[in-house]
């Protein structure tokens, strides 16, 4: 689905991607984990044709995404701070994606799940952030695309979002689509990920289940196996 | 890009700035109407301040919108959409959203003092049209420095820096390099000079309206064709228009390099 | 309708009356009374057939001191109709037509006392050597050219030492391409006391011009589209012009080496070109000018050597300059004029001595009146640091009305370097002067 093949790509001086090499051909749910600064966010933007590689191809679904923005409507993404047009009303946000991207009827159940209904004609600007991530995840999940990058999604989130949202999370699996989920919060990592993908110092360190991870650092926790990697690799 | 166009356009008509700016626009044609009692001097008046006003405003707005927008550029960048549509949509939305207020800011009160009654309504559209270019000219070029400058602050900075140096400084280095070089033949320099810069282009157009009479007292021949046949505006909106074109191309050549 | 013969006599008598107190005219007058009473004056009419005489020119060569020659509708393919020494009174029906077909002049008169009237003369010859009019007047006295349509005019009326004439309700209109192969509508040489009323010329070389012309009168004339000059006086003292338009000609109104020149109520209009203006004022003393409206002239008033003028009253608008001073101008004084608009009110080279400005309404001021007593309570200045620049660099006037240009013009004001400090409104009024 995804193929990234030797990517690179510099800051000013700064060489932030240092020849990347990914390949995600099934469905799951990819963690990509990895330290302030260690390249996961650039990998997503790179993918959603964002940020440009200055070296490196990647392909989704076999085209070459280079000078091209159709693919995108195979990717859905979260972006990691959502921040809407305040003069906008959360109503017509939806219906502006909708008329950008396509119609979908998916909005309504998602507005129900996150009990988004009271805050449909409020304007974007006066939400609390928790609520303006719940539009975020609207906003995301309604096109039911084959890829999903979801950057922090859990931010803000209530205690029964966080439940909905692992709840949503299972059953696009279970679609067959490929999840890929950055998150600095483990414990949820290690509910949902079928795969790790660590990312240390622009290159990929590791990609397995967790399984193999903990048996690779010798730890039990996995909080402790991404530690443990993390000073290994500092020390 | 046309539904970019449509969703910044009306963000931007809802947002309280188009209002002030709308409403600037309003008091300004009203106290002028007020003052002068004489629309032929108040569109000369307006002249004067559209030429510098205008641009500034442009700049400012251009910027601001830029940053402000910025997360929801994002959003947008995600979605299977062009890049170059992205930018032009937002840039043209803001374009088009400043010239409607200075349109219908500066349009109502001269309209209820009686413009289409009046002999200066060619003189009050020539000023609407080059308002309107220089809208679209400043946006643009606020659009290229916010797209080259990450920082807000510095964005700001140069953009300021930009309109100070085309409104002013640009006239004084103009005028004291034709006092260093006044022993040599200067027309065409000086209407080089002037094509340069969007501000003194657009007072030129505004010129040939107003002060033909004092253009035609120079003996030179190419003023003489330039100010004394349409030969002037033909070269003046041509010249408008490559600088609108120019920006905007940059936009889009820009905008497809950048990383977001 | 033409004036029945018999009448005209009544009336060039009625003319006469009217210039009974004329001491001149009284010696003509009197020799007019002596001829008519001696010779028996009689109509002679002329036309294709039927009439006395088929030829003008016959009938003027056949006729006496004191006749009238009625020429009746038709064209007349006639030139170069000399009459000498005779007092005729030709009038002509209407359409009437004469076509010198470019053979010279149409009437050659030296005569006194001799009245043209009704007539439409076309096709004056262009020559580069002599000055083919269509009616030509030499030596003549107590002369009326009048309702005369001269069409495709080389020159119109050329008048020469001639005096106490009356040139009205002409129309004269030529075709020429350039100064050189055109001539002047109505051209006074050496004249003296000619009244030139109500005429309508264009497209000529100069509209009229006065050489050597004494205390003429000349009054609402439409110039418009000469080359050279609306209206021009050399060396022409104690004349008077009001109530005439000068449109869009070459270069506008030149009044020349002349002394107590009057001009009232004129309207200077439309000159626009590099060497154009609404009035070229050179070499002038004791001049008079009030009423006067100069609008959208490239310059309004353009004086040069001029001395002990007064412009009071008079409106500047839209001009270029308003007015243009070069050297030598003393003892000029303006006042209750309106400056409205103009580019630059006031541009001078050289120095300007004595002159002085007052009571003057600058559209351009900026100032206050705390008083209300209708005059601003801060000075006005009329010379711009930006109309210095100009007259040293031309070029720079691309950037007029540029933000720049207006601040250093305002540090100027505070703290003038440039400008003369004795150049100064006084007392700028607040509001418009009206008449």
């Amino acid at each position: 689905m995804v193929e990234i093949v030797d990517l690179h790509k510099k800051f000013g001086k700064n060489n932030v991607l240092n020849g990347v090499d990914l390949n995600i051909n099934e469905g799951g749910i990819f963690a990509v984990l990895g330290p302030n600064g260690s390249g996961k966010t650039t990998i997503i933007k790179s993918i959603l044709g964002m940020v440009i590689p200055d070296n490196g191809t990647i392909k989704v679904f076999n085209t070459n995404i280079k000078k091209n923005s159709n693919y995108r409507s195979k990717i859905d993404y979260l972006p990691q701070i959502a921040n809407f047009p305040s003069n906008l009303k959360v109503i017509e946000l939806i219906k502006m994606i909708k008329d950008l991207r396509g119609q979908t009827n998916n909005d309504q159940k998602l507005i129900e799940t996150f009990k988004l209904q009271p805050f449909l004609n409020k304007k974007l600007g006066t939400l609390s952030g928790g609520t303006k991530q719940k539009v975020n995840l609207v906003l995301t999940f309604m096109f039911d695309s084959p890829i999903v990058i979801l950057d922090e999604p859990t931010t803000g989130l209530d205690p029964i979002s966080l439940i909905r949202l692992k709840e949503l999370i299972t059953v696009e699996k279970k679609k067959g689509k490929a999840i890929l989920i950055t998150s600095h919060i483990m414990s949820f990592v290690e509910e949902v990920a079928d795969q790790i993908v660590f990312i240390l110092e622009g290159k990929i360190y590791f990609k397995g289940s967790i399984e193999e991870l903990k048996t690779k650092t010798e730890q039990n926790d996995f909080e402790h196996a991404i530690a443990n990697i993390l000073t290994k690799n500092h020390a | 890009m046309l539904k970019i166009l449509k969703y910044s356009f009306f963000d931007l008509m809802r947002s309280s700035w188009s209002y002030v700016y709308f409403a600037f626009y309003l008091l300004l044609g009203i106290v002028l109407l007020f003052l002068n009692s004489d629309l032929s001097k108040a569109v000369i008046t307006l002249m004067n301040v559209i030429i510098v006003l205008v641009p500034l405003i442009g700049t400012i707005f251009g910027v601001m919108y830029y940053y402000n927008s910025k997360e929801f550029t994002e959003l947008l960048l995600a979605q299977p959409l062009k890049r170059s549509s992205i930018f032009l949509g937002q840039y043209f939305g803001v374009a088009l959203s400043l010239s409607m207020s200075l349109i219908l800011g500066l349009g109502i009160p001269f309209i209820a003092y009686g413009l289409f009654k009046s002999n200066a309504i060619w003189d009050f559209s020539l000023l609407l049209i080059v308002g309107v270019f220089l809208t679209f000219i400043f946006s643009a070029l606020a659009f290229n420095i916010a797209l080259s400058n990450e920082n807000k602050i510095k964005g700001f900075g140069y953009a300021i820096l930009m309109w100070l140096f085309l409104a002013i400084i640009y006239d004084g280095l103009f005028l004291m390099s034709l006092i260093i070089f006044e022993d040599y033949p200067l027309d065409k320099v000086s209407l080089i000079g002037t094509m340069l810069n969007p501000i003194d282009l657009s007072r030129t157009l505004i010129l040939l309206k107003l002060d033909i009479s004092a253009l035609l007292g120079y003996t030179g021949a190419v003023f003489k064709q330039f100010f004394g046949t349409s030969f002037g505006l033909i070269i003046s909106i041509f010249a408008l228009i490559i600088w609108v074109a120019l920006p905007v191309l940059r936009i889009i050549h820009k905008s497809k390099k950048k990383d977001f | 309708m033409a004036d029945q013969p018999n009448t005209m006599i009544g009336k060039v008598f009625l003319t006469k009356l009217i210039d009974w107190m004329n001491p001149k005219t009284t010696i003509s007058f009197l020799l007019f009374l002596f001829s008519t009473c001696f010779v028996f004056a009689k109509t002679i009419t002329i036309c294709k057939t039927g009439c006395d005489f088929n030829s003008i020119k016959t009938a003027v060569d056949s006729s006496k001191s004191g006749d009238s020659l009625f020429i009746k509708t038709g064209l007349y393919k006639e030139s170069n109709i000399v009459i000498y020494k005779k007092s005729l009174y030709i009038t002509g029906e209407k359409g009437t037509v004469i076509d010198t077909q470019n053979k010279g002049y149409g009437f050659s008169v030296e005569a006194t006392d001799i009245i043209i009237k009704n007539l439409t003369i076309k096709n004056i010859e262009v020559s580069y050597t002599k000055e083919y009019a269509a009616i030509l007047l030499f030596k003549s006295y107590d002369f009326v050219i009048e309702n005369i349509t001269v069409e495709r005019a080389f020159f119109g009326f050329l008048v020469q030492k001639s005096k106490d004439g009356i040139i009205k309700n002409n129309t004269i209109s030529g075709e020429g391409k350039a100064e050189a192969d055109s001539g002047n509508a109505i051209h006074l040489w050496h004249c003296e006391n000619v009244k030139v009323l109500n005429n309508d010329v264009r497209r000529m070389r100069d509209g009229i011009y006065l050489e050597f012309g004494n205390s003429s009168y000349i009054a609402n004339n439409y110039s418009t589209q000469n080359m050279r000059y609306g209206l021009h006086f050399m060396f022409s003292n104690d004349n008077a012009y009001e109530n005439n338009t000068f449109e869009a000609n070459g270069a506008g109104v030149a009044v020349m080496f002349s002394k107590r020149i009057k001009m009232f109520n004129n309207l200077f209009k439309k000159n626009w070109g590099t060497a154009s203006y609404g009035i070229l004022l050179k070499e002038i003393n004791d001049a008079e000018l009030q009423h006067n409206i100069f609008e959208d002239n490239t310059i309004g008033v353009n004086a040069d050597g001029t001395n002990r003028i007064t412009f009071t009253e008079n409106t500047f608008k839209n001009n270029g300059y308003a007015i243009k001073v070069h050297g030598a101008c003393y003892d000029n004084i303006y006042s209750k004029n309106n400056f409205l608009h103009n580019s630059f009110d006031l541009s001078y080279s050289g120095k300007l001595n004595s002159n002085k400005f007052e009571n003057n309404y600058w559209s351009n001021y900026t100032g206050y009146d705390l008083d209300k007593d209708g005059i601003g309570d801060v000075p006005y200045r009329p010379v711009k640091l930006f109309s210095y620049l100009v007259n040293r660099t031309p070029e720079s006037i691309v950037l007029l009305r540029s933000l720049f240009i207006d601040i250093i013009n305002f540090s100027e004001k505070v703290s003038p370097v440039f400008t003369p400090e004795n150049l100064i409104d006084n007392k700028p009024l607040m509001h418009k002067v009206t008449w």
